[in-house]
């Protein structure tokens, strides 16, 4: 129920964006990295946007979602390594905890793909 | 064909909750408040904790309860019944508590009461081991129960909760000969991600290990400096 509030969220940032924007442009594409370390899973997050932004500036604006792995650095082997997440998070060589995540825990808007409005950009 | 054009925004999706939390800590801090948040599953005993936390303490530190509950007071009732100020939050349909709640929670308290009497807030959060852990609302530590009737493998199904947690509360300890349950085993799953969690076993029943984790609190609020 979490991507419910996270796509307000998202929502409101973009939003955000499109005022300071001049309400010109027109939005075509928002990406978002998800990291697998994170409690959002992207296929709800696609359904909550297209149920929240039905008849408003964003209806039909394509969502990509890049999701990026859980990633570990094992300071002892001085490596990295990729948690088996639900499984097992150690370092597989050493058993060191794992401490430094280098990846995965990414939940952000990278960025938006979009076009400038061609019936304002004459008035401008 | 008009160009496309691309703006990086690189902003993060929970950066409004961030900051709500961030200014919810800086006027607990002002008032001389430390902040708990409280997680678990529905059922791990949050609510018979807090009451029999309230009993053994007695006064002893002034806490306040901000109750985190989806449709009901049940809880806050249960411990209004100990003579401390419960706020309750009622979430609604949403299933974790928002900083923009908690700030709520934190308005209504300092209206009802002069919010600087107290040493202690503690945020029961709404039963849920996923969405709590993304949702910080301005907690100085967190506490997580487990009950051990939930089984040693939730840590690893449930990382976030139990890797953020600074204590873990292992609680409804008086079944353990009833179950084919290993101890060893549920701190060794959590400390592949949370070396240096405080693990303490309790039963709020039987009182085991209350002792351990009142003192816990006590040095969890003596100790003010920020995590």
């Amino acid at each position: 129920m979490h991507e419910t509030d996270m796509t307000k969220a998202l929502i409101l940032t973009v939003k955000d964006w499109y005022k300071a924007q001049g309400d010109r442009a027109k939005i075509k594409k928002i990406h978002l990295v998800v990291g697998n370390f994170t409690c959002v899973e992207p296929a709800s997050l696609q359904f909550a946007f297209a149920v929240q932004t039905r008849n408003t500036f964003l209806e039909g604006v394509e969502l990509a979602i890049r999701e990026t792995p859980l990633i570990a650095f094992c300071h002892t082997c001085q490596a990295e390594y990729y948690p088996e997440i639900g499984w097992q998070y150690s370092c597989p060589d050493c058993h060191a905890p794992m401490e430094d995540i280098r990846s995965g825990r990414e939940l952000k808007i990278d960025r938006i793909e979009y076009q400038e409005s061609p019936a304002l950009e004459t008035v401008t | 064909m008009h160009q496309t054009l691309e703006a990086a925004l690189e902003i993060n999706l929970l950066h409004a909750n961030q900051d709500g939390a961030d200014r919810n800590r800086a006027i607990l801090d002002e008032w001389g408040i430390r902040c708990l948040n409280l997680m678990s599953s529905p059922g791990a005993g949050k609510t018979v904790l807090l009451e029999k936390t309230l009993a053994q303490l007695n006064g002893e530190i002034n806490i306040a309860i901000i109750e985190g509950d989806m449709t009901t007071e049940l809880d806050a009732d249960r411990l209004r019944q100990y003579g401390v100020p419960v706020i309750a939050i009622n979430t609604g349909r949403s299933c974790h508590l928002d900083s923009k709640m908690v700030a709520g929670g934190l308005h209504r308290l300092a209206h009802e009461y002069d919010p600087t009497v107290f040493d202690l807030a503690i945020v029961e959060n709404v039963g849920n081991l996923v969405c709590p852990a993304e949702f910080e609302v301005g907690e100085h530590l967190k506490v997580a129960l487990l009950s051990i009737t939930e089984g040693e493998d939730k840590p690893l199904k449930y990382p976030l909760m139990f890797q953020e947690a600074d204590c873990l509360l292992l609680t409804k300890m008086d079944l353990a000969p009833y179950l084919d349950i290993d101890i060893n085993r549920i701190e060794a799953n959590v400390r592949q991600m949370n070396p240096d969690v405080t693990i303490l076993p309790v039963s709020a029943k039987t009182g085991q290990g209350l002792d351990a984790w009142v003192m816990w609190l006590r040095s969890g609020v003596r100790n003010r400096v920020s995590i």
